[in-house]
């Protein structure tokens, strides 16, 4: 008997996985039995994860902003058998103070963050409505509710990600096609690691579980929003922090 | 009955999993057939597929039954 959380046979996107979080996700998806498609714009990282991998692993490298990439990531993921499960997990940081912000830096990120991951949900929606199944995780903040000086963009971004799961969790719930937000805190990623151990320890005393996260913790938060037995979680944020923030 | 008639018609019993008999070509997607406005989406997206065209959402719009969307591919497709 399949035991909890079995992705066996199904096959997941996930966007931005040559990064840390978007690489843990993809193992934890793939741990499950799933086919992983591995999106991102540097092969090497790519590559390299799917060969740590092995089998059942594909790399497909795109700069989702493009226009096309949704579609021919989603027609390489259905030449696999079908896309069952996007993770929208790629985004970029442009900080600035708004004062400073450049239109290109508003811009660029909402492009990357918000428009993208549109794209692609909606890409990916013919084929898991006609199967009558899907699962869509979007990879939010938890700026996006909190607000961060210096990510006028990002918090922006990450806020209109979540207002679209509703949106789009609302129109395609009787589907059987799920959508949901993860809405991490701080993670210890190469963005963190550059913080000197005063900021290090400036940011840890905010979070109660007095740790930063770990990449794998936002995977299992995924995993879970991707299996069958969350099928009647919908248009939700699971905020995964450490408690830094309730919401 | 036309060809483009029948493959309609068996789109729409896909679909929406009605009785053939009830999908006349007077019948209403949503009053007759008991489709949503999802389903009516779905309908267009498989007509496109089917018939190889695109039908804009302001032509989609005005087919409500299935005789718009026979006629309507009749003229485009």
């Amino acid at each position: 008997m399949a035991g909890a959380f079995d992705l066996d046979g199904q096959v997941a996107v996930v966007t931005g996985a040559s990064g840390g979080i978007g690489g843990a996700i993809a193992r934890s998806l793939h741990a499950q039995g799933a086919t992983v498609v591995l999106t991102g714009r540097r092969r090497e990282a790519l590559d390299a994860l799917a060969a740590e991998l092995g089998e059942r692993a594909h790399v497909v490298v795109a700069d989702t902003t493009e226009e096309g990439a949704a579609e021919k990531i989603v027609a390489e993921a259905e030449k696999l058998g079908s896309l069952d499960i996007l993770v929208n997990n790629a985004g970029i940081t442009r900080d600035t103070l708004a004062m400073r912000m450049k239109d290109a830096d508003w811009a660029g990120v909402i492009d990357t963050n918000l428009t993208a991951c549109f794209r692609l949900a909606r890409a990916s929606l013919k084929g898991m409505m006609k199967r009558r199944h899907g699962r869509i995780i979007n990879i939010t903040s938890i700026v996006g509710v909190t607000g961060n000086a210096g990510q006028t963009n990002y918090a922006a971004a990450k806020a209109g990600l979540i207002g679209m799961s509703k949106a789009m969790a609302a129109e395609i719930a009787a589907r059987g096609i799920t959508v949901n937000c993860v809405a991490p805190g701080f993670v210890a990623t190469a963005m963190t690691d550059a913080l000197d151990e005063k900021q290090r320890d400036a940011l840890t005393q905010r979070i109660p579980a007095g740790r930063l996260g770990k990449p794998e913790d936002v995977a299992a938060a995924c995993l879970y929003l991707a299996s069958r037995e969350a099928g009647w979680v919908t248009g939700q944020t699971l905020h995964v922090n450490g408690g830094m923030a309730m919401i | 009955m036309s060809d483009i008639a029948e493959r309609v018609k068996k789109i729409v019993v896909e679909h929406l999993g009605v009785d053939e008999a009830k999908v006349t070509e007077n019948a209403s997607f949503v009053d007759d057939l008991g489709a949503d406005s999802l389903d009516t989406v779905e309908l267009v997206m498989a007509f496109e597929e089917e018939f190889g065209c695109e039908i804009p959402d302001d032509a989609a719009e005005k087919i409500l039954t299935v005789k718009d969307a026979i006629n309507y591919i009749q003229e485009h497709g």
